[in-house]
């Protein structure tokens, strides 16, 4: 049986046995979710609810101020600013804002009092609401409400394509696709690149590495722990993917039989998953998995190498891995870019230099073929993906070689460049 | 028949002569010496023997044939000096794995880890980690997993350090047994008693050069110094012989050195025509340990880097 064989099993098998792998496929994605809806929660609802008295003497606003969750105005036209004050001290009320009769909106400013200080966004939103009601006040003295109306209104306006494949709108879809895409190829690069670069760090500084390299060539050790993590990566995926297919089927079936009090979550699941539909998946999910090994790939056998430089000071592997991690930082930026706008020169740029395109290519694709873009492009940046992980790794094989059985020894970046590039 | 020839290996790296111009031959079913000082060159040699790195120049012949790493080195086993284990690995499957590494079905390994199991009374360990053991113990499964695949070469870097006297006589009654079934062993250390007692032929290394080449028998005779310690019933008084001197007395025993061109015999003339009663009388050889400190001791200790022009 071939040894490299042999070694994948191992690599594989002992990490999908132990219970952190298990743990880490069912929390990681929970944990993910978690903060996503979290910070969705909060951007939405981040506001406390805030209410004005309003004691309008002088009835500016005639007791119309627009309410809502956050901000509500009541009118408390009979009672005087002590009264009011009384009672947002009794905490009935955020503040108040007490206009006298003899108000002259030219020169007094409005104040509105309170305990506390009332948030940025809050006290923008209530300037915001006084002053649109007291221009509709000022603009209806001069025009009638019905001109006032139509000056106001909106042209119809819509945005469509040359070829006239008006879509519905997918924007947010493909947004949320591309960018999350890209961002677990991101994140499993730096998981599964450093288990590598640990692994490889173990069999060193455990001292196995020189029984095992008097039985196998150090480059088919370090293929095979590459390919063996590689794969439980993909399982990992797998699992994620087949979750996703059945937590799809519960919701969808759960939508017939659930009484109208459940309907709420699970219509905004299925619409979720129906505007899904709208992207191309399968082109998407290859894609992805085509990116994702071949990135995978390109940067374990680095790490590999890294893993290889270091002796027992895990500090100098933060600094070794700086070099390798700096490029896949980028890659994150510039995926952020190309989810916004697919076709710029940096977008493109990214998606076919080799060391960005894992991260970049998939939110490109997100918007489709050809919109996002062109098959010409994606096959350059495959090829050069394959060319740049060959590339990689072969040059990570020779650092590996000498480093794996180099002790008591400080090994920079510019030892390992002699070792990559010299004959034999 | 020979199952290793070295014939002028040579490896330089950019600042040493690591191995420089050595050759020997190993005697198939042999146990067979590598001793040197520390930095010697004895794990460049072992490396290269292994299969680990290349020669710069010279061969390495197995079997009669010009050494094939790639197959080879499943018929070797190796136990290095710095060794290791996977520490989260379970022992039973460890061993099995590396045996597979060196080329066995997992059926063929599988049987002969539980045989070696058997024998070094490790049977309760299999489920357990490498860390859950003693250093000692971690030695024992290092010899069995250096063994497991029955190889016909065996190279075993300091293979006592770390084990107590009785753990240490296991291994070596089964380095004895292995070399009896036709095994050859590489055994390379500092330790000379063990060397004396153990090893048929031995080479000194140093400094990149071998220095010493033969049988243990031989060495201590070329080493020779023509003592011998002679036992006498009663104190003896003046001695003055043309054939000896007199090197040291100790209550009733002489220790005299023979002059070139005398032999032993003179010495049990003189006594006897003495008429002392002679107790016993024996060569006095030296120890390997001497020997390696009086050829070692002339350079110095730590090897200097050095500008190296090949």
């Amino acid at each position: 049986m071939n040894k490299t064989w042999i070694i994948i099993q191992r690599e594989f098998l002992s990490r999908v046995r132990k219970k952190t792998f298990l743990l880490s496929t069912i929390l990681l994605p929970i944990l993910l979710a978690g903060v996503y809806a979290g910070m969705i929660y909060f951007s939405v609802k981040g506001n406390d609810e805030v209410k004005i008295a309003v004691s309008d003497k002088a009835n500016i606003f005639q007791n119309e101020l627009k309410n809502n969750d956050d901000i509500s105005f009541t009118f408390l036209n009979d009672l005087s600013a002590k009264q009011l004050e009384d009672s947002v001290r009794a905490k009935k009320y955020t503040g108040y804002l007490y206009i006298p009769e003899n108000i002259n909106l030219a020169t007094d400013s409005l104040n509105i009092k309170s305990v506390k200080s009332i948030g940025l966004f809050s006290s923008e939103k209530i300037k915001g609401r006084i002053n649109s009601a007291l221009r509709e006040k000022k603009l209806l003295a001069l025009v009638s409400r019905s001109q006032l109306d139509s000056a106001q209104r909106n042209a119809n306006f819509t945005i469509s394509r040359l070829d006239g494949n008006n879509k519905p709108d997918k924007a947010i879809t493909v947004y949320a696709v591309g960018f999350g895409s890209g961002m677990i190829i991101y994140i499993v690069l730096l998981i599964y690149g450093t288990m590598v670069m640990r692994g490889v760090m173990e069999e060193k500084t455990n001292r196995i590495a020189e029984v095992i390299v008097s039985s196998v060539k150090p480059f088919q050790l370090m293929m095979g722990k590459i390919i063996g993590i590689g794969a439980v990566g993909l399982l990992q995926f797998l699992i994620w993917i087949v979750l996703t297919l059945v937590l799809k089927g519960v919701i969808f079936s759960g939508m017939d039989s659930s009484p109208m009090g459940q309907q709420i979550p699970a219509e905004g699941a299925a619409a979720f998953f129906s505007a899904l539909s709208s992207v191309n998946i399968p082109l998407i999910l290859g894609c992805f998995i085509f990116y994702f090994l071949g990135g995978y790939l390109l940067y374990s056998s680095l790490f590999a190498a890294v893993g290889t430089a270091v002796d027992e000071d895990p500090q100098a592997a933060q600094g070794l891995m700086l070099p390798i991690t700096m490029p896949i930082i980028f890659a994150i930026m510039i995926m952020i870019k190309a989810v916004n706008d697919p076709n710029s020169s940096l977008a493109v740029f990214g998606s076919i230099f080799p060391l960005t395109s894992p991260v970049v290519m998939i939110a490109r694709i997100a918007h489709g073929v050809p919109e996002g873009v062109s098959v010409a492009e994606i096959l350059i940046s495959m090829a050069l993906l394959i060319v740049g992980f060959l590339g990689t790794t072969w040059v990570a094989g020779k650092i590996y070689r000498t480093g794996i059985l180099m002790y008591g020894k400080k090994i920079t970046w510019k030892e390992m460049w002699k070792w990559a590039f010299r004959k034999n | 028949m020979n199952i290793l020839e070295v014939r002028n290996l040579r490896k330089y790296y950019a600042t040493q002569k690591a191995v420089d111009d050595i050759s020997f031959t190993l005697n198939a079913g042999s146990i067979f010496g590598l001793l040197g000082p520390n930095g010697a060159g004895k794990t460049t040699l072992i490396r290269m023997i292994t299969g680990i790195f290349y020669p710069d120049e010279g061969e390495i012949l197995f079997n009669g044939r010009k050494f094939n790493p790639q197959t080879d080195i499943l018929q070797t086993g190796y136990m290095p000096e710095e060794r290791g284990l996977y520490k989260k690995m379970k022992i039973g499957e460890q061993a099995i794995y590396l045996a597979q590494l060196k080329g066995m079905s997992k059926a063929d390994a599988t049987a002969k880890v539980k045989e070696w199991f058997i024998r070094f009374e490790m049977q309760t360990w299999w489920n357990k980690k490498v860390e859950d053991l003693s250093k000692g113990m971690q030695q024992k499964l290092q010899f069995v997993t250096t063994v497991l695949h029955e190889p016909k070469l065996i190279i075993l870097d300091e293979p006592f350090s770390g084990l107590d006297p009785v753990n240490a006589n296991l291994i070596k009654d089964e380095i004895y047994r292995l070399a009896k079934n036709g095994a050859s062993i590489i055994f390379s250390t500092h330790r000379m008693e063990q060397v004396e007692e153990i090893c048929d032929h031995i080479i000194l290394v140093n400094k990149g050069q071998k220095i010493l080449d033969g049988t243990v028998k031989q060495v201590k005779q070329q080493f020779k110094e023509h003592l011998f310690r002679i036992s006498l019933e009663e104190k003896a008084a003046a001695v003055s012989s043309p054939a000896f001197d007199v090197i040291s007395t100790q209550e009733n025993d002489l220790i005299v050195k023979i002059h070139e061109g005398n032999k032993p015999n003179d010495v049990l003339q003189y006594f006897l025509q003495q008429q002392h009663s002679i107790v016993a009388f024996q060569e006095i050889l030296p120890s390997l340990n001497e020997i390696f400190i009086r050829l070692v001791e002339n350079t110095p200790l730590a090897r200097q880097f050095e500008k190296i022009t090949a």
